[in-house]
């Protein structure tokens, strides 16, 4: 599939409806979605014929793009039922099948390395401080192959260091710097459109770890 | 919910040891057609907790998983067609998931299960 092909399937996906501050739920847009995911295929091979997570699956846009790319199983993570509601009906108009699972990332408890890649968007820890961490974190523990994120280009440093010394990451890359449009969603949202620099990651797992359940 | 997921899930309530295989309470099973994909399913073979699967597998109404697997089965065929049913072909529609040790039910609606956890249970 062609990277623009993408990119329209994902735009017409259903986005959250009455989006909750405090999960900080802003849609992933089509475009960054669409080349997350097509460069963890076509440059990695991270996707067709691979078990993949998406962790805060919000509307589902991540996974379902991964669906799309040929993941053999995709399963979306989120604590708000109504996202995984959305995401639902989201697969079923692509005629996708993706599991999902409510939960808190916080206390998931999947076996080590069942998940080949990782997928996210993680909330930006901008409303509650250090939250992407916690998803990284996790990320890092259940994933055998690679882990994709978002996170602000402002915590640049601290995520590579925090990644290679305390989540025992064998390797972590910014792989693009892109602009990451939210829409005014929210009351406390002065400007109309705020852009935010967010890099593309891609982390490497570091397998060689003791495993422990 | 595919069994797959169920085999890499494990109840994560406060003091739990071993969380894992989370029983199923069957309501409803339905089957979803997936194409065959040999490549995915030796790979899997690996990773997966095989006595696990089967045991799931005959909870949800399939009874053809042989108790116990290894490697070279999978140059069988049929066993391969069955593999690819019980892992990626039926899914847990309505029910729950049950921690081994508590016995505290995730109910699973419209194949969601609900693994948010009391505040008691952190």
């Amino acid at each position: 599939m062609k990277l623009k092909q993408l990119e329209g399937l994902l735009g017409s996906l259903q986005q959250f409806e009455n989006p909750k501050i405090e999960l900080e739920q802003y849609p992933t847009g089509p475009h960054i979605a669409s080349r997350l995911l097509y460069t963890a295929e076509n440059s990695f091979g991270d996707v067709s014929d691979k078990v993949v997570a998406d962790f805060g699956s919000g509307c589902g846009t991540l996974g379902l793009a991964a669906g799309l790319l040929g993941a053999e199983h995709v399963i979306g993570f989120d604590i708000d039922e109504e996202s995984i509601e959305i995401a639902s009906l989201n697969a079923d108009e692509l005629e996708l099948d993706m599991d999902f699972i409510q939960c808190d990332i916080r206390n998931l408890r999947l076996s080590d390395r069942a998940i080949d890649t990782v997928v996210m968007n993680p909330p930006f820890g901008t409303r509650k401080k250090g939250a992407d961490m916690v998803f990284l974190s996790m990320a890092l523990k259940v994933a055998s192959g690679a882990v994709y994120s978002l996170h602000k280009t402002t915590t640049r440093d601290h995520i590579k260091r925090t990644a290679l010394r305390e989540y025992n990451a064998s390797s972590a890359e910014v792989l693009c710097e892109l602009r990451f449009d939210v829409p005014q969603l929210y009351k406390f949202h002065k400007k109309k459109e705020v852009d935010v620099a967010v890099d593309l990651w891609r982390f490497v797992p570091n397998t060689n770890r003791p495993k422990h359940l | 919910m595919r069994l797959l997921t169920h085999n890499m899930l494990s109840s994560n309530i406060k003091g739990v040891t071993n969380g894992f295989p989370l029983r199923i309470e069957v309501e409803k099973v339905v089957e979803k057609e997936v194409d065959f994909n040999v490549d995915f399913l030796r790979n899997m073979f690996a990773k997966i907790e095989w006595k696990a699967l089967a045991e799931a597998s005959r909870t949800m109404g399939y009874s053809e998983l042989p108790d116990d697997a290894e490697s070279s089965m999978l140059d069988s065929d049929e066993f391969l067609r069955k593999f690819h049913h019980a892992l990626l072909e039926l899914h847990l529609e309505e029910g729950a998931l049950v921690c081994p040790e508590t016995g505290r039910k995730f109910p699973v609606n419209k194949g969601i299960p609900n693994m948010l956890l009391h505040e008691d249970e952190v």
